[in-house]
């Protein structure tokens, strides 16, 4: 099954300063979890996104291993402290070896 | 309907009827088998060792009754300064009636909040086993009982 792969994030694009703001992503990804059959019997391979990461200014603040019991287009909320203005980079870890990512500025004012 | 198909010439026409129609059943998901709790044991053991494991602190979120397993909401959320000194450092998340107890691990750094959320598949009916590892070194422990109304039929 070829997966068209398409992240979407809501955040908000400025902040008060000290203001906890929530992050919500959304990838689109089958996450076969290699625990299926096709129709002849044979095991479809695992392939799901394995690794997410939210870093800050470069800095890392929020990781998530994910395991084939994650839903497909998989979906993580999470929170970060606003404290200064910055690009947020958002990264996925595909099990074939891609890395999708995306990134958002966060104005704090 | 394989077994159903074998064993014609030696059970009633009830029992065949009831073995189809849990081989149907049984072939609608794919992820029927191994349901091991001692999988999410060995897991925690693995990790933490002996460790006492106290109760609280986590607020785990997850509906007591899921209609479709594929796709369960799951928040988790740890009560914590998420100071310097005191914050929540690690989180995983177990299934207990899956064929792989690993859900979700999550990895947090000081500041902000210790709360995530996210999507999860569920084989059947089970529990949620969720561990929370402070800075500290101290763990606990919740656990959420999930109902899962099989087959999408809308119970």
């Amino acid at each position: 099954m070829s997966t068209q792969v398409k992240p979407r994030i809501r955040i908000p694009a400025t902040a008060a300063k000290g203001e906890l703001i929530e992050i919500k992503t959304l990838m689109s990804h089958a996450m076969e979890t290699g625990q299926r059959k096709d129709a002849a019997g044979k095991t479809i391979p695992r392939k799901i996104i394995n690794k997410f990461t939210a870093a800050f200014n470069g800095k890392t603040f929020f990781e998530a291993d994910w395991h084939p019991a994650i839903s497909a287009n998989p979906y993580q909320s999470f929170y970060f402290k606003a404290q200064e203005s910055g690009e947020f980079t958002f990264t996925w870890k595909d099990d074939d070896g891609s890395v999708y990512t995306a990134t958002s500025n966060l104005t704090v004012g | 309907m394989f077994t159903a198909t074998q064993h014609k010439q030696t059970t009633s026409r009830r029992t065949v009827v009831i073995a189809s129609a849990a081989a149907a059943l049984a072939a609608l998901l794919p992820r029927l088998s191994s349901a091991d709790p001692a999988a999410v044991t060995a897991a925690l053991k693995k990790l933490y060792g002996d460790k006492p494991m106290t109760e609280g602190h986590i607020k785990l979120d997850v509906p007591p009754i899921a209609e479709n397993g594929l796709v369960v909401p799951l928040n988790v959320e740890v009560e914590s300064p998420m100071s310097e000194t005191d914050y929540v450092t690690t989180v995983h998340v177990f299934a207990d009636g899956n064929p792989l107890p690993g859900v979700v691990s999550y990895h947090f750094q000081p500041g902000g909040k210790a709360s995530a959320g996210t999507r999860v598949r569920l084989a059947q009916t089970q529990n949620v086993v969720c561990v929370a590892e402070m800075s500290n070194g101290q763990v606990y422990m919740a656990k959420a009982n999930v109902k899962v109304t099989i087959g999408g039929c809308g119970g």
